[in-house]
């Protein structure tokens, strides 16, 4: 094994709905993906403000990926269509900041899509870790 | 400050074989607030359960984290263990260490490296836990149905034969909607009426059911269990419970001019009128607009002939205000106008008909007494085209019609075709069809019969235009499958006219806060499995205000309607689910931003007093979230620019705190 | 012998998306000039899509299309099969300069019978 082998730290904010089912459903098909991904279970994606993300980053996140329903199928109509826009926006202003905007992706993953789960984050950490570190926000005062 | 115990579980070797969970447990025993910590192979068993509810005693827990499957999965047993343990449900967290840990890692190493982290999130968030108390409401026991056609009068009878008080409003003078004015029904033929009006009847004398007929839903207000519904009742001016329906006003009425809606102006009705026979209620409605005594005070002669004395030239829209704990949209369906399709000649030739006027003409009761004879001459026709799909699956850079397909013309022009064909079997029948769409039980086999026993001409290919020419109507065709172009000289024109839900719903939705799609027809909470709730707690849907339907489609949606309606009418009180927005006080300035993203019209202001440190008073606008509607999506904490508001169960310390915990 | 010109130039000059048809055949019902045409317009729909150009650029049928666009106007579905005609003419006359017509040729055949419609859709048709 390497000992410099770069792990990339990665914050998945998942709907309860649709796509933390997703990933259980990954989990019930054994669909593997690597284990530098962390769920954080929220009742919907528009729940995840934006200074989740900042928060994520600026404690040395490499990667952020908010998962949602699919458009049309939000549990609560129309949340991850206020996902979209607002991360849109935090994405861009987090590219103009120099976080690559390959380190921060909406995907939508229904409940039924566990392959689709995996292989995205399949992709997502492959896509990091071709990225490397993150330090553009790491704030080191958070480091001990 | 928290006392938290961890319980790591094994789930046999699910969780074992990839993940050390004697490792898991030991590390997060020196977490912050973290007071006990231990595993076991069956956390979920009765013995695991009974080893929590102990440690909960032993060490006077009054939080827990259960490191094991999926929340989706026993969240609610875990709960159910820490109540009975005497804490609150809602201070326990999981990590997820099976579905998306032990499950999808191979390594024992990297697993066991996860399962830490995300045990150490679970407990970062309980150190923030609150205990949370779901609210309470009671359940007013009524229904109200929006809607006298069949869907509307099927779901009520249900509910009301449930034990359950139940009102039907219409907007119209009497119950029956569409149903009413139809002939036969596919695919067996039976008349319409004939199994209509005895549900009509059914409905007049059931004891539980008020019929609120001329009237509108003017307002709702409230939230599931607890609808407070401004029902307008509009003049009549007859008094309703004295008219006998006797009819002889209706006779010695002076103006009789007046296009009649129910046979949709194809023939004229009275200023004083009772739409049909059947009509339930069964009284006279004066049309304000046509009456003379009304209009000028000339006239006066239905008072004078009337023996009950039950006309009153003074009467006012009355507002009625009841309580519901269910309201039922059973809005129903109109055709859509034909003045888009102006190729067709429809508003150019009275002989151009759309199905629902051809309904009429064939009726008994309809104003040719169910002789087939064309509106404009009162001739029999001897050839007659019928066109399927006008306005139907048009796409929307077409600007015409509607995108879907109204599902139901193929069936009743199968019928009006064999009818025709039938009665009179002199008469050629053409029917130009893009696709003949059957799915339905009986539905093929009657539209070959329409083809091979009776002869109908059914021709691939659409009319391009209809000239009306002397007597005749010249249609010019297309036959795709022999590619040649058809010219043919017809008596009388069908334009199987698309359907669109009633104008009414988009007000009554907004009112409702029910969602709606493009076309105006409600959503479902779930298009699979929820088919008959809106999301959009308390309200239901029956018939075709959710999407076309045919008969039997519609009462079976209104029967799964009133099942729903009457499991919630059982219950005494409501538990809300405590994970709701809750918004500070202090804090908020009032601003609506939240107002505007929340889905459910859970939002409202108040202007409140607040003391000032130099103990003046001072009033504000603040938010205030009612706990029965939200459902806890937290759009509106995000929107939030002062940060006031925050989701119980969900707070963003508690996202933060996780974040932190994954990020150390 | 015209050469057959790729589907997608066509697409691409009508502006046409075929896959839109629900062959309803509307337009082939509506067109004035249907027996005058060896291929409809529901065929120029289906044919183009098919790639199946060649005959279409080698007929009449081309030049016999009034242009007068009520297959454009009464199609439910927008797809607008009249472009798609012109398309097919115009790829005729560019590469090969084969018009059926002059412009200066059309105000000599005209008589009192001919519809407004018809004598501006000539001048619009060989102009080009």
């Amino acid at each position: 094994m390497q000992v410099n082998e770069f792990k990339p730290l990665i914050v998945a904010f998942c709907c309860n709905w649709c796509s933390y089912a997703g990933a259980d459903l990954a989990g019930n098909n054994r669909l593997s993906y690597p284990a530098d991904v962390k769920i954080i279970r929220v009742p919907c994606s528009c729940r995840v403000n934006p200074m989740f993300v900042l928060r994520a980053f600026q404690r040395g996140a490499d990667g952020v990926i908010i998962c949602g329903c699919h458009p049309g199928d939000c549990h609560y109509t129309s949340g991850n269509y206020y996902t979209r826009r607002r991360m849109t926006l935090l994405f861009s202003m987090l590219d103009y900041l120099g976080i690559e905007k390959e380190r921060t992706r909406v995907e939508w993953v229904s409940a039924a899509e566990g392959a689709k789960f995996a292989s995205t984050m399949n992709d997502f950490v492959s896509k990091i870790t071709q990225l490397g570190k993150n330090k553009r926000l790491e704030d080191l005062r958070c480091k001990k | 400050m928290q006392r938290i115990g961890v319980f790591v579980c094994w789930c046999g070797s699910n969780i074992a074989s990839t993940v050390d969970v004697e490792r898991v447990s030991e590390a997060l025993k020196n977490e912050q607030g973290v007071v006990f910590s231990t595993n076991y192979q069956y956390m979920c068993s009765q013995a695991g359960q009974d080893l929590i509810k102990s440690a909960v005693k032993e060490h006077r827990l009054t939080g827990i984290v259960v490191c094991s499957c999926s929340p989706r999965m026993h969240e609610a047993t875990f709960r159910k263990a820490a109540r009975s343990a005497g804490i609150n449900p809602y201070m326990v967290e999981i990590a997820n260490i099976r579905e998306q840990c032990s499950w999808v890692h191979k390594d024992i190493i990297t697993g066991t490296e996860k399962a830490i982290i995300l045990g150490k999130a679970a407990i970062a968030k309980v150190n923030l836990n609150a205990p949370l108390i779901p609210g309470e409401s009671p359940v007013t026991k009524r229904a109200l149905v929006i809607g006298g056609g069949i869907a509307g009068i099927q779901t009520a009878l249900d509910i009301a034969e449930a034990g359950f008080l139940v009102d039907i409003v219409e907007k119209k003078p009497t119950i029956g909607g569409k149903m009413a004015q139809l002939d036969k029904t596919f695919p067996t033929l039976d008349c319409s009426a004939c199994i209509l009006t005895p549900k009509m009847v059914d409905v007049a004398q059931h004891e539980k059911i008020r019929i609120f007929s001329y009237s509108e839903v003017s307002s709702v207000k409230g939230f599931v269990g607890n609808f407070d519904v401004t029902i307008k009742k509009k003049a009549r001016f007859v008094n309703e419970n004295i008219c006998t329906g006797c009819g002889a006003c209706v006779e010695k009425c002076p103006q009789k001019k007046i296009p009649n809606e129910f046979n949709l102006g194809m023939d004229n009705r009275s200023a004083i009128y009772i739409p049909f026979a059947q009509a339930v209620p069964k009284v006279a409605t004066i049309d304000p607009n046509a009456c003379n005594m009304l209009k000028n005070g000339k006239c006066g002669l239905c008072a004078r002939v009337c023996t009950a004395g039950a006309i009153d030239y003074t009467q006012k829209d009355e507002y009625i205000e009841e309580k519901y704990g269910a309201i039922v949209v059973a809005t129903g369906f109109n055709p859509i106008s034909m003045e888009k399709f102006d190729e067709y000649a429809y508003s150019q030739s009275r002989d151009v008909i759309t199905s629902l006027e051809f309904e009429r003409l064939t009726n008994a009761a309809g104003p040719t007494g169910g002789k087939l004879l064309r509106p404009s001459d009162n001739k029999h026709p001897h050839t007659i085209v019928f066109v399927q799909c006008v306005g139907s699956r048009c796409s929307v850079d077409s600007e015409k019609g509607k995108e879907y397909c109204s599902k139901i013309c193929c069936m009743y022009t199968a019928k009006h075709a064999m009818l025709v064909r039938d009665k009179y079997p002199d008469t050629e029948v053409y029917v130009f069809y893009i696709d003949v769409r059957t799915p339905g039980k009986a539905f093929d086999e009657f539209y070959r019969r329409a083809v091979e026993e009776y002869g109908v001409h059914y021709i691939k290919g659409m009319v391009g235009k209809v000239v009306p020419e002397g007597e005749k109507l010249k249609v010019q065709a297309s036959d795709l499958i022999e590619n040649k172009q058809l010219h043919i000289d017809a008596d009388l024109v069908v334009l199987a006219a698309a359907i669109e839900p009633d104008k009414s719903a988009r007000g009554l939705a907004t009112m409702l806060t029910a969602s709606m799609d493009t076309n105006d027809f409600f959503t479902e909470a779930h298009p699979k499995l929820r088919p008959v709730e809106s999301p959009t707690a308390g309200v239901f849907l029956s018939g075709t205000c959710q999407g076309p339907k045919d008969i039997p489609e519609t009462v079976s949606q209104a029967g799964a309607a009133a099942s729903k309606v009457i499991a919630l009418l059982n219950k005494d009180k409501l538990l809300g689910n405590p994970c709701v927005a809750h918004s500070n006080e202090e804090i908020c300035n009032g601003c609506s931003q939240c107002e505007r993203v929340c889905p459910y019209g859970a939002i409202s202001y108040i202007n409140k007093e607040f003391k000032m440190p130099d103990r003046s008073i001072k009033t504000r606008r603040i938010a205030v979230v009612n706990p029965a509607i939200c459902q806890g999506c937290g759009a509106c904490t995000v929107t939030c620019p002062s940060g006031a508001m925050d989701l119980k169960g969900f707070t963003s310390k508690q996202i933060m705190a996780e974040v932190d915990a994954i990020c150390r | 012998m015209n050469k057959a010109y790729p589907t997608e130039e066509l697409l691409r000059i009508s502006g046409v998306n075929p896959n839109k048809c629900m062959k309803c055949g509307k337009c082939s019902a509506t067109c004035p000039a249907y027996d005058e045409m060896e291929y409809h317009p529901h065929q120029f729909v289906s044919m183009v899509n098919s790639g199946d150009i060649e005959p279409l650029m080698n007929s009449e049928s081309i030049f016999k299309c009034l242009s007068c666009f009520a297959c454009v106007d009464r199609c439910p579905r927008g797809v607008e099969p009249a472009k798609l005609i012109e398309a097919v003419r115009i790829a005729v006359v560019r590469k090969q300069g084969n018009n059926h017509l002059l412009a200066d040729d059309v105000p000599n055949m005209l008589d009192d019978e001919i519809p407004q419609q018809a004598i501006v859709s000539a001048f619009r048709k060989y102009s080009k």
